[in-house]
């Protein structure tokens, strides 16, 4: 034992410990100083860049959607701001009760059920995985602030502020418009859709969607430095780029018209559809469906009987634009193609006299005049005037073989795409010897062609299935002297500034020759048949102060009461807009249809006195 | 006292003694130099860091932890002169008081202190709160050396380490209950130490190895696995998930990781005021525990490396003067304070380099708070003693 304290340690027995507890201090500090070395030294690269990538947060900055305007600039649909209430699942608490009790308390906030804010979670995964949750949109301001006093009790969950798409007229041109929606995950791969992110809102329907990438803008980024909980530090903004918004999009709609018209529409209350059109260059001046809703809807949270009222109700179906994606025969409003093709093949002259006798018996069958009058000896003018069927039924016998009929439907746009530039189109059927034969082989139907399905061809009936926007085209190629247009609403394209981008004007698509005495033969008939003495548009247009040329259809579908149509090309006798509308189960195309167009025509020319006069003349 | 510096003119010059007026009218003359540089170099190092560091933390006072540092260095360094001049040897008389004072105050803070985090560690005074087991670190060692002395020739040598174990682990137990699992692991390496450098046979430090490494075992593996936890859950893993970070790297690991990241992010020269880590906040406890991250992350290897050199000449001098005290008591203190300062700088550097749990342990005169820094001034101020009365008594000879 070396400890005596009076005297100094034994010395050796001391020391010994000493240079053990000196060894033991080497040691130790040679480990930290080697940790040192290697955490800092060698491996320093890394850990910069795990702690760069640490302390900073990338935000998007939603960028707002351009504007649709009408052809005068009135507003169609802007944005307004809303705050959502947004849940980054990632941040949820890993513990399924805390989990759980997160969610029910948001739940409780936001007016939801604990099942449904799962089931939102859900079904936003399966469409864009990773992305926030929007919850709910339109909270208001005491629930952010209440959730911001508790943040700790709400991880994950964050308020941002957000663009909603905004109607200022409500359902107006609904058709035209579409809607916006979160993109797909399948859209997500296609070309055009590159750069977006799941979350990200694109054009879903309508000119949103056919021109979504001039509306859609670029979102900015802000890249900023957060602390460990994730919180924005002061003076800590990195990187901003500001979002550019998106620019806006006029369209050839005329807002007036097209208020007129959907309001003509309404007032009968039965499914229909009208379009306008400047036969020259394809613009729509206005097109709409009934019934028809209001995009708003979309825009918020839907209750379930709006859901049945937009996607389940198959007769009504007010998603369905009527205008382009119907699929009716026309009845006497399609005469024109078939006196356009008899004239072409010189099977009449406009002069041609035909007896009608109120009826005609082919083989078994016998077709009458609708009411099954008697028009007596008509010419070409006064056929068109009074709508004898019997007339086109012989012109229809006539070629119910030879395809010419057909071929003049054809090149005159019926059952072809008009490629329209709203994504919503429906071909539409045109009933062909070729077709029906087909079928019959197949065994699909229980006869072949016969001069029957011809002669009911000849007047718009039978097989036929087409759409008013066809058959505004087909007048309007009338009306033009043969040229076939490129309809569209996408007019001009301008920045936020007011300035234009780009101009839309796709041209005529193809041209063919039509004799100008039968146009104008055909056009005067159909003046007549508008405006003159017992012309069947009379009652509703005589009093029009504008000449037109129009005609009446009344088509008879099957299940249906008749359905009503008319079709006017004004002012005649040199047409610069073509008007088509038509009412399913609306009776004669006087009684409901031709409303309609004069309400349209009426708005149009409302506006429009100065260029009717001058291309008008006189009257 | 102006004794000490008559006499010391009359005798040999000493290699590290200054013979100017002040230091010699201080009665500094046979201070030990390069103990005394090492000691203010890291508190200036870190007052120094905390004034770059924490300027965001107290809002609206900047110079919050700054101010209060400088003070508690000051009132430390007057504590360390005060001791350099009086003779250490009186601690050893008044062995049985410091260790009365060392339970009784460890004891009170059960009833008067106040509580935070869920422990009881702390005064509330006036001006600042008082720690006890801070100072208890110091107090242990002057009064366990003394016992030590005292009974070196009673019972057998196994009946003096049980005795000195449970003089030793008494305190440390009351310690943990606090709980202050850091200080209790301080407490028992203090008394560790004591008994090392004492003199314990080097059979007895094996089986107390043996029992320690069993112990261990019994409380993180065997006490768990039986439904008997010994220690509180955060406790536990907060003592093991620096075996596997990652692991934890939301929870317990998580502290460690971000120390880790912050450090090597300061690779060779330091970011400065770029630092990310220990600014904004992915390092807890940055003023205090985590303080070495900071220095890692601000000033890089050149300035964590100066830091570990100043240790490195603490605990040389330390070591230094347990050779040349005049007496055993003299050695026993200064090898217990070596040891206990070594203990703690290791545990809290290997902690912030993710090589050691975390226990809470402050590092030695560089975290921030005035309990630690004024007892390791008087730690210091000890150690002082001891080497100026090796050379008044004129024994000491030996140097390094």
């Amino acid at each position: 034992m070396y400890l005596r304290n009076d005297d100094r340690p034994q010395g050796s027995r001391l020391y010994l410990r000493v240079a053990v507890a000196g060894g033991l201090a080497v040691a130790l500090f040679a480990i930290l100083f080697f940790r040192l070395w290697n955490l800092q030294v060698l491996s320093g690269d890394e850990y910069l860049a795990e702690a760069k990538n640490n302390r900073t947060r990338e935000f998007k900055v939603i960028a707002p959607r351009g504007d649709i305007l009408d052809r005068e600039g009135e507003v169609l649909v802007d944005n307004r701001t809303s705050l959502a209430l947004q849940l980054n699942t990632a941040k949820l608490p890993e513990d399924p009760a805390e989990e759980r009790a997160e969610l029910a308390r948001l739940g409780e906030l936001a007016h939801m059920s604990l099942r449904k804010v799962r089931r939102t979670i859900a079904e936003s995964e399966e469409v864009a995985a990773g992305a926030p949750v929007t919850l709910r949109t339109d909270v208001g301001y005491d629930l952010i602030a209440y959730i911001e006093e508790n943040q700790d009790e709400f991880p994950g969950v964050a308020v941002q502020r957000v663009f909603v798409r905004h109607y200022p007229n409500g359902s107006l041109a609904a058709h035209v418009l579409g809607n916006v929606g979160e993109i797909e995950e399948d859209e997500l791969k296609e070309p055009r859709y590159r750069n977006l992110e799941p979350g990200d809102e694109i054009g879903q329907a309508g000119a949103e969607a056919a021109y979504d990438r001039y509306l859609r803008g670029v979102p900015g980024r802000t890249r900023i430095q957060v602390n460990a909980l994730g919180q924005p530090t002061p003076g800590g903004q990195l990187v901003s780029t500001p979002p550019t918004p998106g620019d806006s999009l006029k369209l050839t709609i005329d807002g007036d018209a097209q208020r007129a018209g959907e309001e003509g529409l309404a007032s009968r209350g039965l499914p229909g559809a009208f379009v306008s059109m400047n036969i020259e260059n394809g613009q729509i001046l206005a097109l709409g469906s009934f019934p028809t809703y209001d995009p708003t809807v979309l825009t918020e949270d839907m209750t379930q009987q709006q859901v049945n009222q937009l996607y389940r109700d198959p007769v009504l179906a007010p998603l369905v634009n009527r205008a382009t994606e119907g699929a009716y025969p026309t009845g006497s409003i399609f005469k024109i193609i078939t006196a356009l093709a008899a004239l072409e093949n010189g099977k009449i002259t406009p002069d041609t006299v035909v007896q009608d006798n109120g009826q005609i018996e082919v083989g078994t069958d016998t077709f009458e005049n609708a009411g099954g009058e008697a028009h007596g000896a008509v010419e070409l003018r006064r056929a068109l005037q009074v709508s004898s069927d019997v007339y086109f039924y012989l012109l229809g016998l006539d070629m119910w073989n030879t395809g010419e009929l057909q071929e003049w439907a054809h090149k005159m746009g019926i059952a072809r795409p008009a490629e329209l530039d709203l994504p919503e189109e429906a071909e539409g059927l045109l009933p062909t010897q070729q077709w029906r034969n087909q079928l019959f082989k197949e065994k699909l139907t229980d006869r072949p062609w016969s001069a029957g399905d011809n002669i009911q061809l000849a007047t718009g009936q039978g097989d036929l299935q087409t759409d008013p926007l066809q058959m505004a085209i087909a007048y309007a190629a009338l009306g033009n002297g043969g040229k076939i247009v490129a309809p569209h609403v996408g007019m001009e394209v301008e920045d936020a500034a007011g300035r234009v981008l780009k101009e839309f004007d796709p041209g005529i698509r193809r041209q063919f020759h039509i004799d100008p005495g039968y146009r104008s033969a055909i056009l005067e008939g159909l003046h007549l048949a508008a405006q003159e003495g017992d012309g069947t548009g009379a009652g509703v247009f005589g009093g029009f102060p504008i000449p037109i040329a129009g005609k009446t259809g009344t088509a008879e579908r099957r299940g249906h009461a008749d359905q009503s149509w008319f079709a006017a090309l004004s002012p005649y006798p040199n047409p610069r807009i073509v008007t088509v509308a038509t009412i399913e189960e609306g009776g004669f195309g006087a009684e409901s249809a031709a409303p309609v167009v004069l309400r349209l025509l009426e708005a149009i020319y409302d506006k429009r006195a100065s260029e009717v006069s001058s291309a008008g003349g006189s009257e | 006292m102006n004794t000490y510096a008559t006499r010391t003119r009359n005798t040999r010059p000493e290699p590290f003694a200054v013979h100017v007026g002040l230091g010699e009218r201080l009665g500094l003359a046979h201070m030990d130099w390069p103990l005394t540089i090492a000691a203010v170099g890291l508190i200036a190092c870190s007052v120094f860091t905390l004034g770059q560091a924490t300027q965001n933390d107290v809002p609206g006072d900047p110079n919050y932890f700054v101010e209060r540092q400088a003070i508690y260095a000051l009132l430390g360094i007057v504590g360390m002169v005060l001791l350099t001049r009086i003779d250490y040897s009186r601690f050893r008389e008044l062995r049985v008081g410091i260790y009365t004072f060392l339970c009784a105050s460890i004891t009170l803070v059960f009833f008067f202190g106040f509580a935070a985090r869920g422990s009881r560690r702390a005064f509330e005074l006036p001006f600042f709160s008082f720690q006890p087991s801070e100072l208890g670190k110091l107090l242990l060692v002057l009064a366990l050396a003394g016992f030590v002395i005292d009974g070196a020739r009673r019972g057998s040598e196994v009946q003096r380490t049980v005795r000195y174990l449970c003089l030793g682990l008494a305190p440390a137990a009351l310690v943990f209950l606090q709980p202050d699992l850091g200080t209790s692991l301080v407490f028992g390496a203090a008394t560790l130490a004591v008994m090392y450098f004492g003199g314990i046979p080097w059979t007895h430090f094996a089986v107390i190895g043996g029992v320690l490494t069993a112990l261990v075992a019994l409380v993180l593996v065997v006490a768990p696995a039986t439904g008997f936890p010994l220690l509180k859950g955060y406790q536990e893993e907060r003592l093991t998930s620096f075996l596997n970070p990652d692991e934890h790297a939301s929870g317990a690991g998580y502290q460690q990781n971000q120390s880790v990241v912050a450090i090597g992010s300061g690779q060779e020269t330091g970011r400065g005021d770029k630092a990310t880590q220990t600014r904004l906040d992915f390092v807890p406890e940055r003023h205090t525990d985590f303080i070495f991250a900071v220095i890692g992350e601000r000033y890089g290897f050149m300035g964590a490396a100066l830091v570990l050199s100043l240790y490195a000449l603490l605990f040389w001098r330390a070591l230094r003067i347990v050779t040349l005290s005049k007496n055993s008591y003299g050695a026993l203190v200064a090898g217990g304070i070596a040891i206990t300062l070594l203990f703690q700088t290791f545990v809290n550097v290997g902690m912030n380099l993710g090589i050691m749990p975390i226990t809470g342990i402050p590092l030695p005169l560089m975290s921030y708070g005035g309990s630690s820094v004024v007892a390791t001034f008087l730690a210091v101020g000890v150690l002082q003693s001891i080497n100026v009365q090796a050379h008044l008594s004129q024994k000491g000879r030996f140097a390094w």
